[in-house]
């Protein structure tokens, strides 16, 4: 057999992730996620808080849930289990920044946990930036020529 | 795969027996279906007592070996030889781990495969000058996540292809000194009668979530010349024992010899399969990491032996030759198989103290 049969033969064979099964946990999970995220803004809402500091407060909740439940050592196992359900809401970007750091702890705070804290959330901080700039200089470039609002 | 006509199969020169062994192994595989087989676990959190992942993957070799010297009431001025290998860059794992014995050491890398790269090399260094050999290796699964997938603590869904890397360590006592016969306490005495190194088989595979894929093809061409060159049938062995082509390796192997004429699957079993529940334990396509083979080895396989349940076992250590940076920069992923063959004959009734 040559490579490319054995190749297509390999990826045939292959069991697929079962979509059938992941995509509803996903959607339980992620929205449950949410549903809470939207209880928790109504609470800081009853606080008298303004709009923007609600929104940041609710934000910063999750993320400290996410860090603590990751340090717990459950978050990982949740997230087996519900996949882009926790993977796509802050809670996933929180997981993919706080779980290196943990690990690298052991290597020192410089060249371990400071050098190693976003090698996965690293491409989203990078090109979500990077885009954000571009997105800038497009729409300013657009007003200057009296294009848009 | 060309037309070779010489011949590879090496017999030590001496009879060599498997004196020893001694098996470490983490929470997960203590919970598996060998669970009760291992000389030692750690019940807690994988950590061994020790503050780093990695110091926890040596202290686990440390106590395999001392294990395994143990069981054949020697210590380390007896050994000739240390032959080790593990995971880890530059395979700390073994460098640390077994520091403290003050053997000649001499590490290996052949990543699963580890376990019968050691055994083949302990056997013919005892075939010609070595007494005995210690051969140990190790997997962790949490410095494996680390160096070769995610962190530990990443959340994140696996693909039903992928295997677990095993906490475990293995040590065998291999040695030439007719007198070690004494040492042993089964009904049976385990040889190794032959070795059979394997080649480096590039068949193309390029997903770090599909090893077994990648190191079936190595295996099968190791057990085809093997089969071609001894004569033998695979009926003829009471086990072909793989180690660790999971689930998804397991059966391109079956497959691969089978479109050869030879029908591996009734006698076949794999490491990574024996070592989880894959079910119950969610292991997707089973274990792997130098660790499995070798704990399943020196607790599973080899106690059987003692007890004559197998007598005729081909032993084929399989590796994915890789590593995340030649993944990444999108070379294919080539396997290795190397082959041991072991024997175990009764003892004269006699000699069993």
């Amino acid at each position: 057999m040559d490579r490319k049969t054995y190749k297509r033969y390999a990826a045939a064979r292959a069991k697929k992730s079962p979509s059938i099964v992941n995509c509803p946990r996903a959607f339980l999970v992620g929205g449950a996620i949410c549903a809470f995220a939207q209880l928790l803004r109504d609470l800081y809402g009853l606080l008298g808080w303004e709009a923007k500091t609600v929104g940041m407060m609710t934000s910063a909740t999750l993320i400290f849930l996410a860090v603590l439940l990751t340090g717990l050592g459950v978050f990982d196992k949740i997230a087996a289990f519900a996949g882009a359900g926790t993977l796509v809401p802050i809670t996933g970007f929180a997981n993919a920044v706080a779980s290196p750091a943990i690990d690298a702890r052991t290597e020192g705070f410089v060249l371990g946990v400071g050098a190693k804290i976003f090698t996965v959330a690293g491409p989203v901080i990078l090109y979500g930036i990077g885009t954000g700039v571009l997105y800038g200089i497009v729409y300013a470039t657009l007003r200057a020529a009296g294009i848009g609002g | 795969m060309g037309e070779n006509k010489r011949l590879r199969i090496a017999v030590p020169g001496k009879r060599v027996r498997v004196i020893a062994s001694g098996s470490v192994a983490g929470r997960e595989e203590r919970r598996g279906p060998l669970g009760d087989t291992f000389d030692f676990h750690d019940a807690g959190d994988d950590r061994f007592g020790m503050p780093t992942w990695e110091r926890a993957e040596s202290e686990m070799q440390r106590l395999a070996m001392q294990a395994a010297l143990k069981g054949a009431i020697l210590d380390d001025g007896d050994l000739d030889y240390l032959l080790a290998g593990d995971l880890m860059n530059q395979c700390v794992g073994s460098n640390y781990g077994l520091l403290s014995f003050g053997v000649p050491y001499i590490g290996l890398y052949g990543a699963c495969s580890t376990m019968a790269e050691g055994m083949l090399l302990g056997a013919l260094l005892c075939g010609s000058t070595a007494r005995r050999c210690g051969v140990a290796t190790s997997s962790h699964n949490c410095t494996a996540e680390r160096q070769f997938r995610f962190p530990v603590e990443y959340g994140g869904q696996r693909p039903p292809t992928a295997q677990w890397t095993a906490t475990a360590a293995g040590a065998v006592i291999l040695s030439s000194v007719p007198e070690d016969v004494d040492r042993l306490h089964g009904s049976f005495e385990i040889s190794v009668s032959e070795t059979l190194a394997g080649e480096a088989i590039d068949a193309g595979i390029t997903d770090m979530g599909n090893m077994g894929a990648a190191m079936a093809p190595a295996a099968a061409d190791t057990l085809e010349r093997y089969f071609h060159e001894s004569g033998r049938e695979p009926a003829s062995f009471d086990l072909i024992v793989t180690g660790d082509l999971g689930a998804e390796g397991s059966g391109i192997l079956c497959d691969l010899l089978a479109v050869h004429g030879f029908d591996v699957a009734p006698r076949h079993t794999d490491c990574g399969l024996l070592l989880y529940d894959r079910e119950r334990q969610d292991k997707h396509a089973g274990g792997s990491g130098c660790g499995c083979s070798a704990v399943v080895m020196a607790s599973h396989v080899l106690r059987n032996m003692a007890e004559g349940v197998y007598r005729d076992v081909l032993f084929v250590g399989t590796g994915a030759l890789m590593s995340p940076l030649t993944v990444q920069q999108g070379r294919s992923i080539p396997g290795i198989g190397h082959l041991v063959h072991l024997e175990a004959q009764r003892r004269p009734k006699g000699e069993i103290q």
